[in-house]
């Protein structure tokens, strides 16, 4: 059985995956800076415990076609409960375990990575979310829809991140169109998974701790929640 | 102020989001499909493939991966030292790791309120 699910070294140049590599250390110190904000006392293990819920899930891969599965990529789950920056975080921390204690993902292919699961589709999901928020904010099947379009997309996207390091220094001779077709095809399929996985797991935490949801934060909080966030509001 | 009320029902979510984390990590990854995902099945499609899924002949952008550098750590493609069955303990591994590693950086970031 291989669980491996992520890309392994060689799949790109060498030169490829440094120039990503860069690029996804650029991205990393941004969001550290940027994600301090959103955390306190309270979101602070919230986004941990996401962190550790997107490490296995990830680990579930779930038929799709005859001969072929599909896992969580994660991208809409942390961008809607903690935010796109703490989330991207999130997301290059499963990596780097994944890369480091079990194997998963090459080394030297660990910045392609974050940058397409860890920042194309964080960011995709966020921006779909933040279209479709005052649907999600109006209504349980608004914030369900929401989540599941987010996260459909975040797959689709991050695919996109790999055909686009395939078009600028992949290996080997599988034409770039094919890799395209097929890329997208079976992670419109895994995204169809992801949806109704993350609109499950949104939905969930959402009935119960609303006012853990970053997307939900300022609206229609019940009064305790109230108090909390003016306490707990930037300055 | 945060009422012990609010951190007790606060603490409990949070548990109860853990258990949830171990239980998939620690049993329902033993139903996991074996097949490859969608990155792979594009990556060894032109490739005819050997019993353990690994390509044998033919062209695909497969045949350019390399092994893993850590392939023989303990936890390699997550069972406990390659042994069979043991994909929910390294499950299980991985999700207090995670948890430590994200959780002890996320609190180290976190905003300090004024007292």
């Amino acid at each position: 059985m291989a669980l491996a699910m992520h890309m392994s070294d060689g799949l790109v140049s060498p030169q490829t995956a440094l120039v990503f590599g860069v690029i996804a250390a650029i991205g990393l110190a941004i969001a550290a800076s940027r994600a301090r904000s959103d955390l306190d006392d309270r979101t602070a293990p919230m986004a941990g415990l996401v962190t550790a819920f997107v490490f296995a899930v990830q680990m579930i891969n779930f038929p799709i076609l005859p001969g072929a599965s599909g896992h969580l990529l994660g991208g809409a789950i942390v961008a809607i409960l903690v935010g796109p920056w703490v989330g991207s975080i999130c997301i290059a921390i499963v990596l780097v375990v994944q890369a480091l204690l079990f194997a998963d993902g090459g080394l030297t292919a660990l910045g392609t990575s974050i940058v397409n699961m860890a920042f194309l589709g964080v960011f995709t999901a966020y921006g779909v979310a933040l279209v479709l928020r005052r649907f999600a904010r109006r209504s349980r099947a608004g914030l369900l829809v929401t989540a599941f379009v987010a996260a459909l997309l975040n797959v689709v996207v991050a695919s996109l991140g790999f055909v686009l390091q395939y078009a600028v220094g992949g290996a080997g001779e599988v034409g770039l169109g094919t890799v395209f077709a097929l890329m997208v095809g079976l992670h419109t399929l895994i995204g169809v998974g992801e949806g109704v996985i993350t609109a499950a797991t949104i939905g969930a935490v959402a009935a119960t701790r609303p006012d853990l949801v970053y997307l939900l934060r300022g609206s229609r909080p019940p009064v305790e929640v109230r108090g909390r966030r003016t306490e707990g509001a930037p300055s | 102020m945060t009422s012990p009320t609010r951190d007790r029902r606060a603490t409990t979510f949070f548990l109860g989001f853990l258990v949830v984390a171990l239980l998939v990590a620690g049993g329902l990854s033993y139903f996991a499909s074996g097949d490859p995902d969608g990155l792979d099945t594009v990556t060894l499609t032109g490739c005819q493939l050997d019993d353990e899924g690994e390509p044998l002949s033919g062209s695909c952008i497969a045949n350019s991966a390399e092994d893993h550098a850590l392939a023989d750590s303990p936890f390699a493609d997550y069972a406990v030292g390659g042994g069979e069955g043991t994909v929910g303990i390294a499950g299980v591994v991985g999700v207090l790791v995670t948890l430590a590693v994200a959780g002890g950086l996320f609190w180290v970031l976190r905003r300090r309120d004024p007292q």
